[in-house]
């Protein structure tokens, strides 16, 4: 398959950066080393999925995101906000007030991304049905799952549901709606209020999709900034009383969110390493007799975003209270009407594997790296320090391989090449401040 | 390229270790995900085969650069009637067995329908011999 180069939305300040390796140790497909006494992403193997932000200590991993100020470009400007957004607030704060501050903020509409749940709840229930000779399926809804199954399980791509995810559904149905009503296409801009990284990328780059139909994102850690000054500020009661119709499956990104709904014998499994741990299950065919897979990279799903500000267990908690109070609301079935426009594009495109487990496309070459790399193992201590830069010794066994290190890296064969002369003490420090920096060798 | 695996008969808390293992090799040689599938789910069926019914066993398999030779050779009771436990449904393991999911007596068949050559010789009280091809490129 062809190495693209995927645009990620996660980005290292090396100005900010110390060379700490916290990030190196958490990721979950090894796509960071350490050089120069910085953090280096491997571009092809990172999956978007966040866990180096949450782990370094001086917040030197960023989320690139659009200039806020951009929304003024466009004449209608629509927010498309998940449900999870309104978790984040005090329970006193109702959800109109949060529409009503979100407008304040400088958007004419406010749509939560959850509206498009109810089609594609339908299409996929019949899709299980109509793929009934593909098990487990898995769901369609986290990007950063769809990145990891590419670089890391690249066998199960066909697992993988190919319907849109609500967001696309949601966004579709704003553009089209708002075009039926006579507005330019190219003046509607509509902006997504994301809770992570890897949403920004699949928005980027979408996998199975020609072009995402939607125009910016903004981080939602800084509109909820945003929000929170606003109602603070406390002009907002006038429209408080508001009727906003009730929002079905406002709970469908918090785990079993989607499982919970479909028929079968379904999973939901959240964490990114909790969904490794599974995947490697199904692919060495060991799971039979499951129909569907939830699956989300973060802890308790979207509640447990990098961007979003309060505590994940309290976020999910408040919107369950919220799904529950809504239940006797009338249902919002505005988009009903675009039910048969929405189906017909709801399918995406074929799914294709970016392995990076290989050593090589070409077979036999692959089998002279891999037994090139089976006999560096054999002289790497197994201990898994890093010291070298790299995760683990594997890693750098592949890497030496693979990227030109060397295993002179490796500080065990450091000591043992000083003691038979075939390095000096010299040469030993100067290839770790390659690696670590020179900083780190200075007495402070 | 040649890789072996033991296999302990009757602890089904490991079973399918080897095609765990195996499958990350398969992976890293940029084998094509559809083949992949076939000599896993094989792999696996022949593994827990071994863990289910005899006292322990080998893997041996060979990666060429047309095929992938597989060749499991275990010490157990054997199979009596080879084209019989071929039958899909056909099963001789015990409920206990049943019961944690293994011994559906779809495991022959499921191990045929995704190989192109399948060999089976087994003695009785001795135990049993499986060997099996998955090509690599289509011809």
């Amino acid at each position: 398959m062809v190495q693209d180069n995927f645009y990620h939305a996660l980005k290292i300040d090396a100005e900010l950066c110390i060379g700490c390796s916290h990030c190196m140790m958490v990721c979950p497909t090894e796509a960071i080393r350490i050089q120069n006494g910085k953090a280096k992403l491997y571009e092809n193997r990172c999956v978007d999925c966040g866990e180096c932000y949450k782990a370094c200590p001086v917040k030197a991993i960023y989320i690139h995101q659009d200039d806020f100020e951009r929304i003024r470009s466009f004449k209608h400007k629509i927010a498309l906000v998940p449900a999870i957004f309104h978790g984040q607030f005090n329970p006193s704060v109702k959800r109109t007030q949060v529409f009503t501050a979100l407008k304040a903020c400088g958007f004419d509409q406010v749509i939560e991304v959850e509206q498009g749940s109810g089609i594609l709840l339908e299409q996929m229930k019949n899709y299980l049905v109509s793929h009934a000779d593909i098990r487990p399926l898995i769901s369609s809804f986290c990007p950063a799952i769809i990145r990891l199954i590419q670089v890391k399980f690249p066998s199960l791509v066909d697992h993988i549901i190919r319907l849109k995810p609500p967001l696309d559904i949601t966004s579709l149905y704003c553009r089209k709606k708002l075009t039926d009503q006579g507005c330019n296409p190219a003046e509607v801009g509509v902006f997504y209020i994301t809770p992570c990284a890897a949403k920004i990328a699949a928005i980027k780059s979408p996998v199975g999709e020609e072009y995402s139909m939607i125009t910016g994102v903004i981080n939602m850690d800084l509109i909820f900034n945003k929000v929170m000054k606003k109602l603070g500020e406390g002009k907002l009661d006038n429209e408080q009383d508001k009727h906003e119709p009730r929002l079905e499956l406002m709970n469908w990104s918090l785990t079993r969110g989607e499982a919970g709904r479909i028929p079968g014998t379904c999973l939901a499994i959240d964490e990114i390493h909790n969904v490794i741990e599974f995947l490697e299950r199904v692919e060495s065919g060991k799971v039979t007799n499951v129909d569907f897979l939830e699956l989300r990279a973060c802890d308790e799903s979207c509640a447990g975003g990098v961007l979003i500000s309060n505590n994940r267990f309290l976020v999910a908690e408040k919107l369950r209270k919220d799904a529950e109070l809504q239940e006797c609301g009338s249902p919002d079935t505005e988009i009903d009407a675009y039910k048969d426009y929405l189906m017909r594009r709801i399918g995406i495109d074929k799914i294709h594997p970016r392995s990076m487990m290989k050593f090589d496309e070409n077979l036999s070459e692959a089998m002279m790296k891999m037994e090139k790399a089976r006999l560096i193992m054999d002289a790497l201590p197994l201990a898994d320090c890093s010291a070298c830069g790299a995760p683990s010794c594997q890693a750098l066994a592949n890497d030496i391989v693979m990227e030109d290190k060397s295993i002179k890296q490796c500080i065990f064969i450091q000591r043992k090449r000083e003691l038979t002369g075939e390095m000096t003490p010299e040469e030993s420090l100067d290839l770790m401040k390659e690696i670590w920096g020179n900083d780190k060798f200075i007495n402070r | 390229m040649h890789f072996e695996y033991s296999v302990e008969g009757g602890n089904f808390s490991t079973a399918g270790v080897a095609s765990s293992q195996f499958k990350k090799v398969l992976n890293q040689l940029n084998i094509a995900p559809d083949i992949i599938k076939r000599i896993v789910i094989a792999l696996y069926e022949a593994e827990v085969n071994i863990v289910a019914h005899a006292n322990s066993g080998t893997i041996h398999i060979d990666i060429m650069l047309d095929k992938v030779q597989v060749v499991l050779e275990d010490e157990g009771p054997g199979i009596p009637d080879i084209s019989k436990a071929m039958e899909a449904g056909f099963s001789t393991a015990s409920p206990k067995v049943r019961e944690m999911g293994f011994g559906a007596g779809m495991g022959l068949q499921n191990i045929n329908n995704n190989v192109d050559r399948l060999l089976i010789t087994s003695e009785v009280g001795k135990g049993t011999r499986l060997e099996f091809d998955v090509k690599l490129k289509t011809v």
